[in-house]
């Protein structure tokens, strides 16, 4: 890599809930609107990370408190979108980041289910996949990704990931000696089952509070398996086929 | 359905954000997605039958084959391009080959697998180029057992539960159930006295689809359930009923047309259940996030959590 690995640290706990991510990104990207609709579960009306929702603020209402988090692509170390893409389309930049060739995708949809947070999807009026590219035309700029820009807060924060990782840890370290016990770092492992993420979360409660897997796993780690599998399975099938045809001839 | 003790999998206790699904849903449409995996199934099984047929010199019999084999990768391959978000960028998918992309090297089999397959075909309808066309009829042999087993990685390598923890059995589901689908299709349209392969492929297909199915549904535990309820249940149950039935009656149909042709529609019914119960069911298995959630948390708890590739 010709550069450093850049990446997100989104400190929740900091979080307000504003939504400026949403519309800097949508503005910025030219991500067409995801629909106005009113939940009814929370203040949350984009739901869920989509093809046309690259940074969702998710809102969990508990007892005595409201957790707000600002979620976005993971921009995995190993990345199941990018394993599995059979045009090339999706491609690791010179930052280390995942981002998607829109003039390359055929539209094969085979990242959707690939990824282990759900984060890629298809836009069926125009058949491609799409995702949050962490703003790959600003980096390339010198600047620094609009949701980050917009943040109020400093919920989100940009840089080079060993910072980010540096800083992170630090603020746990902080909050856990103010008493806030429940903080703790969600993507921040690189040994974890996607080989750690270039965004990376601090959270308050477990991460299926937040809709977010508790310990995702890049489903092509077990390929080398699955091919196995299916080679035995093709020796079974050549040696039933030899089976039915051993018997005399007519 | 009544269900053993052992069966029973406890109502497990877990937090999500609001009920919503953690992964998305595969977005793959029917009939597209089964029709493609049902038809590659069967023109791979076929084009290892018309090899078998080639080696031990039944003619009509490979010729029946050759023309399966054929149909099902045509006809397969306008399922696959129609599935496309964008189908006239469906050469892309011959852009690169990557063997950490199943669909990737599925791309390249199915390209390859139709060729020969259309070669044989096409110098045994038209006198043409015999030796080559012999030649591509022992080799669609061999990409026909790729073909016959492919689909069944490329449903494991996803994040899907019920898909990616049946990465074991899912490969035989899908062999046994191609070779079934290509008994079934030659035993209709080859003659009788040459028929005989086909009717053993067809029951001994048929049998090894059940028993690979049935294996799955009991090894996986809790993401094991979505093939056994809703609608995925109900397409599995009835591919298990209809596939065995058929099976059984492959073997005793004797001279009767009739039965013959009610095991060969009964299998392919079949085939086609277990693929569009499969697709269902890796649905159902996305929707929820307990299927997600349950098996990480509990690999948490136990204190083995997933590790990094290679390390």
């Amino acid at each position: 890599m010709a550069e450093q690995r850049m990446g997100f640290f989104t400190d929740t706990t900091v979080c307000i809930g504003c939504k400026a991510c949403e519309v800097a990104c949508k503005e910025w990207n030219d991500v067409p609107d995801d629909g106005f609709v009113f939940r009814a579960t929370s203040y949350d009306n984009t739901g869920a990370l989509g093809a046309s929702t690259w940074r969702h603020v998710a809102f969990v209402e508990q007892d005595g408190r409201w957790l707000m988090s600002s979620d976005v692509c993971k921009h995995c170390t190993n990345a199941a979108c990018l394993d599995v893409c059979p045009t090339g389309a999706l491609f690791r930049t010179e930052f280390d980041t995942v981002v998607v060739q829109a003039d390359v995708c055929n539209g094969c949809g085979y990242c959707v289910p690939a990824c282990p947070y759900g984060v890629i999807d298809r836009r069926e009026d125009d058949g491609r996949a799409w995702k949050c590219t962490l703003c790959y035309d600003r980096l390339r700029g010198g600047m620094e990704p609009a949701c980050a820009k917009a943040c109020p807060t400093k919920s989100i924060q940009f840089g080079p990931l060993d910072e980010l990782r540096e800083r992170a840890a630090k603020r746990v370290e902080r909050l856990h000696a103010e008493g806030t016990t429940q903080a703790r770092l969600y993507g921040a492992n690189p040994d974890d089952g996607v080989g750690g993420t270039g965004a990376f979360f601090l959270l308050l409660d477990e991460p299926e509070t937040y809709g977010l897997p508790p310990d995702p796993v890049v489903t092509t780690r077990d390929l080398p398996a699955m091919w196995r599998w299916a080679g035995g399975a093709a020796l079974a099938l050549a040696a039933g086929v030899a089976a039915c045809f051993a018997g005399r001839k007519p | 359905m009544p269900r053993r003790r052992d069966e029973m999998v406890p109502d497990a206790e877990f937090r999500s954000y609001y009920g919503q699904p953690v992964i998305k849903q595969p977005i793959w449409h029917e009939p597209h997605m089964p029709a493609y995996l049902y038809l590659g199934g069967l023109s791979g099984a076929a084009g290892a039958m018309a090899a078998a047929a080639r080696l031990t010199g039944r003619d009509r019999l490979e010729l029946a084959a050759r023309m399966t084999a054929f149909a099902g990768a045509s006809a397969g391959a306008v399922f696959l391009v129609a599935e496309l978000g964008r189908p006239e960028r469906f050469l892309n998918m011959l852009r690169v080959f990557k063997l950490t992309s199943p669909m990737s090297v599925g791309s390249w089999t199915l390209a390859a697998h139709s060729g020969l397959t259309g070669v044989a075909a096409g110098s045994a309808v038209t006198g043409l180029l015999t030796p080559a066309g012999d030649a591509a009829s022992v080799a669609s042999g061999l990409s026909g057992l790729a073909m016959a087993t492919y689909t069944a990685v490329l449903l494991a390598d996803t994040a899907v539960p019920s898909w990616h923890e049946g990465m074991r059995e899912l490969p035989f589901l899908f062999s046994g159930s191609a070779l079934a689908s290509a008994g079934a299709a030659l035993m209709l349209t080859t003659p009788r006295a040459q028929a005989g392969p086909a009717r053993a492929a067809a029951a001994a297909g048929a049998v090894a689809e059940v028993v690979a199915g049935g294996l799955m549904e009991r090894r996986l535990g809790l993401v094991g359930e979505p093939y056994r309820t809703g609608r995925a249940g109900r397409l599995m149950r009835a591919s298990r009923v209809l596939t065995l039935g058929g099976g059984l009656l492959a073997t005793v149909a004797g001279r009767s047309r009739a039965l013959t042709a009610l095991s060969g529609l009964a299998i392919t019914a079949g085939a086609l259940c277990t693929r569009f119960g499969v697709l269902e069911a890796g649905r159902a298995s996305a929707m929820d996030p307990r299927y997600t959630v349950v098996p990480q948390r509990d690999r948490l708890d136990a204190g083995h959590p997933a590790s990094a590739p290679g390390r």
